[in-house]
């Protein structure tokens, strides 16, 4: 019980000395040349946050939603703590924003150009993604099906895909900037030759994951190709087939962001980035991708969602 | 985008059979054939605009077979046909001498050594890290969580601000390149080597511990053997996206050199065929990475007296 004591006596402490340390960081006399003891008090949060985040992390809870509501708390916790030290060494020791902004100044700045990310998210996002992971993700999904119903192209394709899945397939953002022009079609098209082989890949080898005696059980049922296609195969193919929408949910993402790279009308992620780069400016940069970390990560929770939904059945989620 | 794919199916199964009908090389080999014959369509069809235009302008009247054939042979069509790629790619990298700017082996070499580097650091990390993980509780509740969810978010469009802020401290050159490698390739290897120590059953732990081994010696006589096959499988996908990482790490300096480089200057002076053979360039290096990793794992494998399944 030591380390529960332990946890629940200092994590309001570390807690409280962070606020502290925050508040006296963004002081005019302490930003930028804060004292010795300062750093000493800093180290000394480090140290006892470490000692928290252990008692905490051992923490052996009865009840089941106080044991989840501790598993969740340690991660968080511990990513803000490595905020807040961010935040106090870029601020306390004056690192020059041009080298690397504070958390701070970057949400500052995030919330000031709200219209600008409204619009790359637009761009990018919703025009470029959605539209070229859809495509992609369907055309695979087809082909699969197809693969599937004939071996020959099957045993084809499946080679290919696995190899194709190992190249460096971003490569081929110049040449659909070059066959389908700056705009987003390009950035799409991108996005479909990127996640079309995960998707093809993923859902063969799903449709061949249904066992022998359910076959043979549709079978006697007296049950045609697409009965049991449709009533036992892609049922049982699903976690592979939500396991490659997730997979492709962060690659079409930086599918159309690096693409942008290669040329874009004046709106887009990435477009932004490259050109605030240039142009030194890099708490937009940032908060560009902090638009895209919560783009990507909902995008991926989405997903992750409607598959918790959809394969309720699966033994990992049965509890 | 699949016509070098050959290269690795292919060989795979000239090794593994003698009956080509009944292994995959007879499909394979029907389906690249049919790419390569779609290709040839396509660039005949895209390119005839071009083409037709081209010899419009000069003032010179020709027939459509004539057309055609000069569709094979524009300077910089929409998409050049294969056997043009194939040209490009032997006189840059066989004709000309490695040590030209010119040549692609020279900008391959660029990239294929930040890759490298960035590989190793990447692999060091991620072992490291997976170790760490394993045996300090802390690290795993509150680390691996944050591990798992940068990989929803875009790292690549982090890459542009690592090239700058290291290139404005004096770091210029391989470093910045291969730190995008390394960011980028120790995700799967920190995934796949945590299972994979985490891979022996109890049953054999409590052998260790009824040895009274330490905890030392149970990472390296039980834990890191057990681990191997799950750590290949991560550095197959390593090493792959490491590639990735630094011809996108050649993007945003203006591209000096390195096979990015010759991406992004083919695409501002609309070099098709240099992209192309560029893009060619990358897949064989990647394929030859790849395969580098899978012949390390089969000579570990054998060296570790391992039966094959």
């Amino acid at each position: 019980m030591t380390a529960a004591r332990r946890a629940s006596v200092l994590t309001p402490l570390v807690l409280a000395g962070c606020l502290y340390v925050l508040m006296l960081v963004h002081r005019p006399g302490v930003a930028g040349a804060p004292g010795p003891l300062f750093w000493g008090l800093v180290v000394a949060l480090w140290l006892a946050s470490i000692v928290a985040l252990s008692g905490l992390s051992n923490l052996r809870l009865k009840s089941r939603p106080a044991d989840r509501l501790a598993s969740l708390a340690v991660p968080i916790l511990f990513g803000a703590f490595l905020f807040f030290l961010w935040e106090v060494i870029v601020v306390g020791a004056g690192v020059p924003s041009v080298l690397m902004p504070a958390p701070s100044a970057i949400a500052r700045r995030f919330a000031a150009s709200m219209p600008v990310l409204r619009d790359d998210f637009i761009q990018t996002f919703v025009k470029s993604v959605l539209t070229g992971y859809a495509m992609g993700c369907g055309a695979g999904f087809v082909v699969a099906i197809l693969a599937d119903r004939v071996p020959f192209l099957r045993r084809g394709l499946l080679p290919l895909g696995n190899f194709v899945s190992a190249l460096p397939v971003i490569g081929i953002a110049p040449i659909m900037v070059m066959w389908f022009g700056f705009d987003w079609p390009s950035k799409a098209a991108v996005v479909v030759v990127m996640t079309f082989f995960p998707m093809l890949v993923n859902t063969v080898a799903g449709l061949t994951a249904a066992g022998r005696i359910e076959r043979d059980l549709m079978q006697s049922y007296a049950a045609g190709y697409w009965t049991t296609l449709l009533k036992l195969r892609l049922p049982v193919a699903l976690p592979f087939i939500f396991n490659a929408l997730k997979i492709n949910s962060t690659l079409a993402l930086i599918g159309a962001i690096v693409a942008e790279f290669f040329g874009t009308p004046t709106v887009g992620m990435g477009f932004r980035i490259s050109i605030e780069v240039a142009r030194m400016s890099l708490d937009m940069v940032w908060a560009e991708i902090a638009l895209a970390a919560i783009a990507g990560s909902a995008f991926y929770g989405a997903v992750a969602l409607i598959e918790r939904g959809a394969t309720f059945w699966h033994p990992s989620y049965r509890t | 985008m699949t016509t070098e794919a050959a290269a690795i199916p292919g060989l795979k199964a000239r090794r593994a059979s003698f009956r080509p009908w009944e292994g995959n090389t007879l499909p394979v080999l029907v389906i690249v054939l049919a790419i390569v014959g779609l290709w040839y369509a396509a660039a005949l069809a895209m390119n005839w605009r071009g083409t037709a235009d081209a010899f419009e302008r000069a003032g010179e009247a020709r027939s459509a077979p004539e057309i055609a054939l000069a569709t094979m042979g524009q300077e910089r069509p929409m998409l050049p046909a294969p056997h043009q790629i194939v040209f490009e790619l032997k006189k840059t990298v066989i004709d000309t001498p490695t040590t030209s700017r010119r040549s692609l082996v020279y900008h391959a070499w660029v990239t294929l050594s930040s890759t490298l580097v960035g590989f190793g650091l990447g692999t060091a990390l991620g072992i490291v890290l997976a170790v760490l993980v394993v045996h300090v509780k802390t690290l795993e509740r509150s680390l691996m969580p944050w591990v798992i969810s940068s990989q929803t978010i875009p790292i690549l469009a982090i890459a542009p601000i690592i090239i700058v802020v290291l290139g404005s401290i004096g770091v210029t050159g391989l470093l910045p390149k291969s730190i995008i490698s390394a960011y980028l390739c120790f995700f799967p290897i920190t995934i796949g080597m945590v299972k994979g120590l985490n891979s022996p059953d109890p049953m054999q732990r409590d052998l260790m511990r009824t040895y009274s081994a330490s905890q030392a010696q149970t990472l390296w006589r039980l834990r890191l053997p057990a681990s191997l096959p799950y750590l290949f499988a991560g550095l197959k996908v390593a090493v792959a996206i490491s590639l990735v990482g630094a011809i996108v790490g050649e993007l945003p300096t203006g591209a000096q050199a390195g096979l990015g480089a010759r991406l992004l200057a083919g695409s501002y002076y609309g070099q098709t065929i240099q992209i192309w053979a560029a893009l060619f360039g990358a897949a064989i290096l990647a394929s030859l990475l790849v395969a580098t990793v899978g012949l390390v794992e089969r000579l570990v494998n054998r060296s570790m007296g391992a039966r094959t399944a």
